[in-house]
């Protein structure tokens, strides 16, 4: 069994990350962790860099956590690739962060958290920014 | 009319409140598409061409201007933040840019790219003005054989000097030539397969849009996934005394290697900034910096880019030649305008080129202004989805092409040119020569008949006139001088001075 996190290198995408470590360790279980981006734009500050990559492997290092990081780039939504990586590992639990959208901004971008939160097929863990 | 009185007038002309608008609707079009990778001032020009044609040649003109100078502007604003060159003019400039903005001198490289490029592209706008009208006296006293060489040496200089490869060089140059051939020529049908809508000649806005826009996008459309990356964080670009004690130097030695090698058929922007880099790096006095973000190597060849563009207008508005595919896609929209390029345009036209200079002047103001507080504004334009940016630039294209003579066979021969663009680009065809044999190439025909008629079909008419003499020993040392590399130094292999760009790889490229 796994638990999926959905990261993303902001204050929420790390509150997702602190709860998936506490979970991962509580039931002593492989955290997969999945930071993804379409690829169509050339600027993605949600795409985390090398830095940003080690820090979180370090971070998981340290406290011993038997975990896999992957950086899917294949033009696919944030929701799909955190739910096809659910699917494929036959996840316990998917993690993600949650932050407020305005109206407008879900009505045009959609909301990769109620995607999720809809289309999983194992419990999901949304936690908010601390 | 003296020079200084046109230029008033030009001023005029240029600060009504509608071509004022338009400049600053041209600088801000301009610096985005110079900030973006893969658009480019030519490609922009291009798509805009059909869509100006209903405002004052003036208006147009003075919008195009604002075009190319903002995207030699927005080009170093990617380079430095980014690492990955918003235009080929500023593939130099990322060498020290970018380390410096890593170091966390961003601000500073982003503020001596700016105000390097507003001192190199007044100086160079001035010079334009004194230049293009001795460049006219000139020319006007040139006849059709030397008009002849001086074409021939142009897409010849084009062609076998810039690039990799002067094979692929000549095929772009070929089939451009070969598409200007198309239509009604010395009173029978040619290239026209019998088919009527040919005899008037392929529109060269549609072939612009299609190899610029077209093309352009369905390349980034194959290669549209890549691994994102995150743009530096900054500021508002400011320099300290020291900064301005190192790039004042670098500024005014770029604005000398820029204006030339703008000017020169096949000089372009790339040459001289990389000359510009050269000796910076050798007379600095912090050597040391260089490879670790010198200012110097940002504030040398960013002058000299924006030299450069002024540079290419001198023989764009002297003598009707374009020595860059944003130049060339200019020519083409007097033409469609009515207007004839060449030695004669200063007198025809006279207020509308003195509009245009002033207008350059004034557009060189507002790119400081809006680049110099805005540039951390600009760098968002990056996190733009590729897909709806080249959807806007396919509809706009395909409206384009269709308003020019609103029939639908144009569409067809975009289609068919969008789809040559594409090769030409996964093949690695260069762009430019296409582009100025299509302008060029009814031009240079013409000419020739006129030569031949002077000379009642003689081809020694062609040597008539001195200057065509030495233009055409010229032509004879471009074409042999690699040859003749090759048998004085056999066992080294040629270095081209544009191997830096080659570093650019499958990069979508747009020259301009």
């Amino acid at each position: 069994m796994t638990i999926v996190v959905g990261y993303v290198p902001t204050p929420e995408g790390e509150a997702a990350l602190s709860q998936a470590i506490a979970e991962a360790r509580h039931r002593n279980t492989r955290l997969l962790v999945i930071n993804s981006a379409k690829g169509d734009a050339l600027v993605d500050n949600r795409y985390a860099q090398e830095q940003e990559i080690q820090s979180v492997e370090d971070r998981l290092a340290s406290q011993g956590i038997d975990h896999v990081i992957k950086q899917p780039v294949r033009g696919h939504d944030a929701a799909v690739e955190v739910l096809d990586a659910a699917e494929e590992h036959n996840a316990e639990l998917i993690v993600i962060g949650l932050r407020r959208r305005s109206p407008v901004g879900k009505l045009i971008m959609g909301s990769t958290s109620q995607r999720i939160l809809l289309e999983a097929d194992c419990p999901v863990l949304a936690v908010k920014a601390g | 009319m003296d020079v200084w009185s046109s230029l008033m007038d030009g001023f005029a002309t240029a600060l009504t409140p509608m071509n004022f608008l338009y400049a600053v609707i041209g600088v801000i079009l301009g610096t985005a598409v110079g900030v973006l990778p893969g658009l480019g001032p030519a490609m922009t020009v291009a798509l805009l061409l059909p869509v100006t044609y209903a405002l004052e040649p003036t208006s147009a003109f003075i919008m195009f201007a604002g075009i190319y100078y903002g995207g030699m502007y927005g080009g170093s604003t990617t380079s430095i933040l980014l690492n990955t060159p918003g235009e080929s003019s500023s593939v130099i400039t990322a060498i020290e840019g970018n380390k410096m903005a890593k170091a966390g001198r961003a601000a500073q490289a982003l503020a001596t790219a700016a105000i390097g490029s507003f001192v190199a592209g007044t100086i160079g706008t001035a010079l334009l003005a004194l230049f293009a009208p001795i460049v006219v006296e000139f020319a006007v006293s040139l006849g059709a054989p030397s008009y002849f060489a001086i074409m021939v040496l142009a897409l010849l200089a084009v062609t076998a000097v810039l690039g990799s490869s002067r094979l692929r060089g000549f095929s772009a140059l070929g089939l451009g030539l070969a598409i200007g051939l198309v239509g009604m020529g010395s009173g029978q049908a040619r290239l026209t397969f019998g088919q009527p809508l040919l005899a008037d000649g392929l529109d060269i806005v549609v072939i612009a849009v299609a190899v610029f826009a077209v093309g352009e996008a369905l390349w980034v459309a194959a290669h549209l996934r890549r691994t994102p990356l995150h743009a530096i964080p900054v500021g508002r670009p400011w320099m300290g005394k020291s900064d301005w004690k190192r790039s004042w130097k670098p500024w005014l030695r770029g604005t000398a290697f820029g204006f030339p090698f703008g000017a020169l058929p096949a000089g372009g922007a790339e040459i001289p900034t990389f000359l510009s880099y050269v000796t910076e790096k050798r007379l600095s006095k912090h050597p040391e910096e260089f490879g670790k973000g010198a200012i110097e190597g940002v504030a040398g060849p960013e002058a000299a880019n924006n030299a450069a563009a002024a540079g290419t207008l001198t023989p764009m508005l002297a003598l009707g030649l374009p020595t860059n595919a944003t130049a060339a896609v200019m020519l083409a929209a007097f033409t469609s305008y009515g207007i004839q390029p060449g030695p004669q345009l200063f007198a025809s036209q006279g207020p509308l080129v003195w509009a245009l200079i002033a207008s350059l002047f004034i557009g060189n103001f507002l790119l400081l202004l809006i680049n110099l507080p805005l540039a951390p504004m600009w760098a968002k334009l990056l996190q733009l989805p590729r897909p709806y940016l080249y959807a806007g630039i396919l509809f706009f294209a395909t409206l384009g092409a269709y308003s020019v003579n609103l029939q639908a066979f144009d569409l067809l021969l975009l289609l068919i040119f969008g789809a040559m663009g594409f090769m030409m680009r996964r093949f690695g065809l260069p762009v430019l020569p296409l582009i100025l044999g299509v302008i060029l190439g009814p031009r240079l025909e013409d000419q020739l008949r006129k030569a031949l008629q002077l000379s009642s079909g003689d081809p020694a008419g062609l040597l008539s006139e001195p200057i065509a003499v030495v233009v055409y020993i010229i032509v004879v040392i471009i074409l042999a001088f690699p040859l003749l590399l090759k048998l004085i130094r056999p066992n080294r292999p040629a270095t081209s001075l544009l191997a830096p760009n080659a570093t650019r790889g499958n990069e979508p490229t747009d020259v301009g």
